[in-house]
């Protein structure tokens, strides 16, 4: 299994100079009373596969939502390539972003869900080739050439004509990779990808994910419990805790010898 | 009981003049489904304001009330001149359009909002969410109770009669007058209607069987001649919101 | 715009008439309309085959074909075999029986909705038939469906002026009288705004109504 050509390393990448990619300024997250995120500060260098690990309810997922801009932060700014993702400068002052300025720098992201959230009413194929015909306007050809190098690519270039309800979730999850891939993004969020699977599927999807850690450029932000994987992938694991990061560093680290208490509960609770 | 002489100048126009007010009518009520029904899932305060004003409005409406005044309030009060049918289309279009809206509405708030949020991940702008996303997976959820809605429609178009517009209920009496025999026509004209009807319903099955192909599930079978001409769904029927009446 | 303030004015005196008449159609029909369903749902559940089909196939009948021409029917053939009536209590059966054929749906729907249980409890205790019916299922039954039933009052409502079109002087037919002897159209629009201003608030009602009893 090699990944697309279109991703892998030898492309020379703008985007991917090691430099910071993505950046969170004090960002607070409140559900009512409820503090989820409090005023978090932290980046991710470009390239960088990044895994966040922590109890439930730490705020890991939330902060995939906010850079999805499927939540909006109360206070505090995200800069996605040092382009703020929550507001725009209007004559020299910060303001609310409007829908298109999210777009912009929206374009860059890719997502895959717990839930998969293929759209049932389009085929494998068209589920992979809509958004870059509709949203990037690449010519119908080329973006269904693609499609099927991607599907190639997770497994299932045997299932360009089906629909999601004929496809087992581990299927679903890897159209739902090659559908996030195919938009060519820098950052590739996945919200506990494995975790609505049966346990004989998680393996196939892993295989998938690791295999474009291992050949692309693309910078992953994670949230997963699979530790395993997360050691395997991750340059950087950040230990998340009562919405702020309590600990951070390589895998090598964070594994092996991580120095907070809370760290040292929470990886044996679930190693 | 009719002459062929009434059969083939009154009754057959009539008939063809039914299928033209139900056709004619349930494509403008079709049309302000869609477009009252999307605008009430607007953002916008000010946009769903409007449309729920005319949702409320128009629900209120008797149909029937609504012609009379289209077909004579309106040409003094506005001075604007309707042709006797398309008073009675407009009136039933736009009733039976401001129904339709509620079903158009409730079914994208049905949409999961995961696909509104795979919609957002995959940048799509909010109108191609709504044309590729949200109302495709939304018109399965549709069929059942438009169906309901277009017999409605379909036994509303009697109503046209009583605005001199020569339906088969305005040729039945005629006939009536002419002959003094009612029982024969009244009774082939309810025999008509539930045909018509029934023609309906198998017709927007097939649109329904053929939606869920499309998303990829096939349905079981309904059989049976009377196993409901509409579709019976108990939750409809609590909620009240299956006839869309 | 042509609007004239005294024809209102002439008009109100036959319009609060017709309100009357519109209410007591209503009123009476809704009677027939929920007594009758009721019986509808009940013939429906029965195990005789004999009693079912006819019940469903006279049910589906009538709910498939316009009331209009069903008021028709009452009106001009009944009495060729049967008794006359006048035009409102031929309007009233006509309204009545129409929506006892969408009301046994509700019921259908909230008999069905009682669970399992409590027939199988009701057996266990041995009740009669007719306890479980009255004491155990239609008090759960109908409790639940009460806003689906005020629906169809609401729609009924709308439906009452095709009595007009067998004579009776309801609210569009005091109006149409009105205007076809004098000429002018402001009654019919009297008319339109009264049935808005009716049932709009009756639509609030009813949201009320099925936010308290449906949980």
């Amino acid at each position: 299994m090699s990944a697309d050509q279109n991703l892998t390393k030898d492309q020379s990448n703008p985007a991917v100079d090691g430099k910071e990619l993505i950046r969170f300024d004090k960002v607070t997250k409140r559900f009512g009373s409820n503090v989820v995120l409090d005023e978090l500060d932290f980046s991710v260098n470009s390239g960088k596969h990044v895994t966040l690990i922590g109890p439930s309810g730490s705020g890991k997922t939330t902060i995939l939502r906010l850079l999805m801009t499927l939540l909006k932060p109360e206070e505090g700014t995200i800069r996605v390539g040092g382009k703020y993702l929550t507001h725009e400068e209007r004559n020299g002052k910060l303001v609310k972003a409007g829908e298109k300025h999210i777009r912009e720098v929206r374009k860059n992201i890719g997502m895959v869900f717990q839930q998969f959230n293929l759209f049932p009413n389009m085929s494998a194929l068209r589920n992979i080739t809509e958004a870059p015909v509709s949203v990037l306007g690449l010519p119908k050809d080329e973006a269904e050439e693609r499609a099927r190098e991607l599907l190639d690519m997770v497994g299932l270039g045997d299932k360009t004509d089906a629909y999601p309800t004929q496809l087992s979730g581990g299927q679903q999850q890897r159209v739902a990779i090659a559908r996030a891939l195919a938009m060519r993004p820098q950052v590739l969020l996945l919200d506990e990808v494995t975790s609505a699977l049966d346990p004989e599927l998680v393996a196939g999807v892993l295989d998938v994910l690791r295999d474009i850690a291992h050949t692309t450029d693309i910078t992953m932000l994670c949230v997963t419990h699979e530790m395993g994987f997360a050691r395997d992938i991750s340059d950087q694991v950040l230990m998340f805790d009562s919405g702020r990061v309590i600990e951070s560093g390589t895998a090598e680290k964070m594994f092996n010898e991580p120095e907070h208490e809370r760290t040292r509960e929470f990886l044996s609770a679930v190693l | 009981m009719m002459s062929e002489k009434f059969f083939t100048e009154w009754f057959l126009p009539g008939i063809w003049i039914t299928v033209q007010v139900t056709v004619y009518s349930a494509a403008l009520a079709l049309a302000v489904s869609f477009l009252i029904g999307t605008l009430r899932t607007s953002p916008l305060w000010i946009v769903r304001f409007a449309s729920g004003t005319y949702f409320e409005i128009f629900r209120g409406t008797s149909a029937l009330v609504m012609m009379f005044w289209m077909a004579y309030a309106v040409p003094s009060l506005l001075g604007i001149q309707f042709v006797p049918m398309a008073a009675g289309v407009l009136a039933l279009g736009l009733t039976y359009g401001a129904y339709g809206s509620e079903i158009v509405r409730g079914a994208l708030a049905a949409v999961a909002p995961a696909q509104r949020e795979a919609g957002i991940a995959l940048n799509f702008t909010k109108a191609q969410r709504l044309r590729k996303i949200e109302l495709p997976q939304a018109w399965p959820e549709m069929i059942p109770p438009f169906n309901n809605l277009l017999i409605e429609l379909l036994k509303g178009t009697a109503l046209v009669s009583t605005i001199a517009v020569a339906d088969m209920t305005f040729a039945g009496n005629l006939l009536r007058l002419a002959k003094g025999d009612s029982a024969p026509i009244y009774t082939l004209l309810l025999v008509i209607y539930f045909v018509f009807a029934f023609l309906l319903t198998r017709g927007m099955r097939l649109l329904e069987r053929q939606a869920n192909r499309r998303m990829g599930k096939t349905p079981p079978e309904k059989t049976g001649f009377l196993s409901g001409l509409r579709s019976k769904s108990a939750t409809d029927a609590v909620t009240g919101t299956g006839g869309a009446k | 715009m042509n609007w004239d303030w005294q024809v209102v004015d002439d008009f109100m005196p036959k319009f609060w008439d017709g309100v009357l008449v519109t209410l007591q159609a209503l009123g009476w029909g809704t009677l027939i309309a929920f007594s009758l369903g009721l019986v509808w749902a009940i013939a429906l559940r029965s195990d005789q085959k004999w009693i079912t089909w006819p019940v469903a196939a006279v049910t589906e009948f009538i709910r498939n074909t316009p009331l209009l021409v069903q008021l028709f029917f009452l009106f001009y053939v009944v009495p060729e075999w049967g008794p006359t009536m006048s035009p409102l209590t031929t309007g009233i059966i006509g309204l009545g029986l129409h929506y006892s054929t969408y009301t046994a749906e509700v019921y259908r729907a909230g008999i069905e909705g009682v669970p399992v249980g409590q027939w199988e409890a009701a057996t266990a205790l041995s009740l009669s038939k007719r306890r479980t019916w009255t004491a155990v299922i239609l008090p759960q039954a109908i409790r639940r469906v009460i806003p689906a039933l005020g629906n169809y009052v609401v729609a009924m409502l709308k439906d009452s002026p095709m009595i007009s079109a067998i004579g009776a002087l309801d609210m569009l037919g005091e109006g149409r009288a009105f205007s076809d002897t004098t000429f002018t159209t402001e009654a019919l629009t009297v008319v339109g705004v009264a049935f808005i201003v009716i049932a709009y608030p009756a639509s609030l009602l009813l949201r009320a109504l099925e936010r308290r009893l449906v949980r």
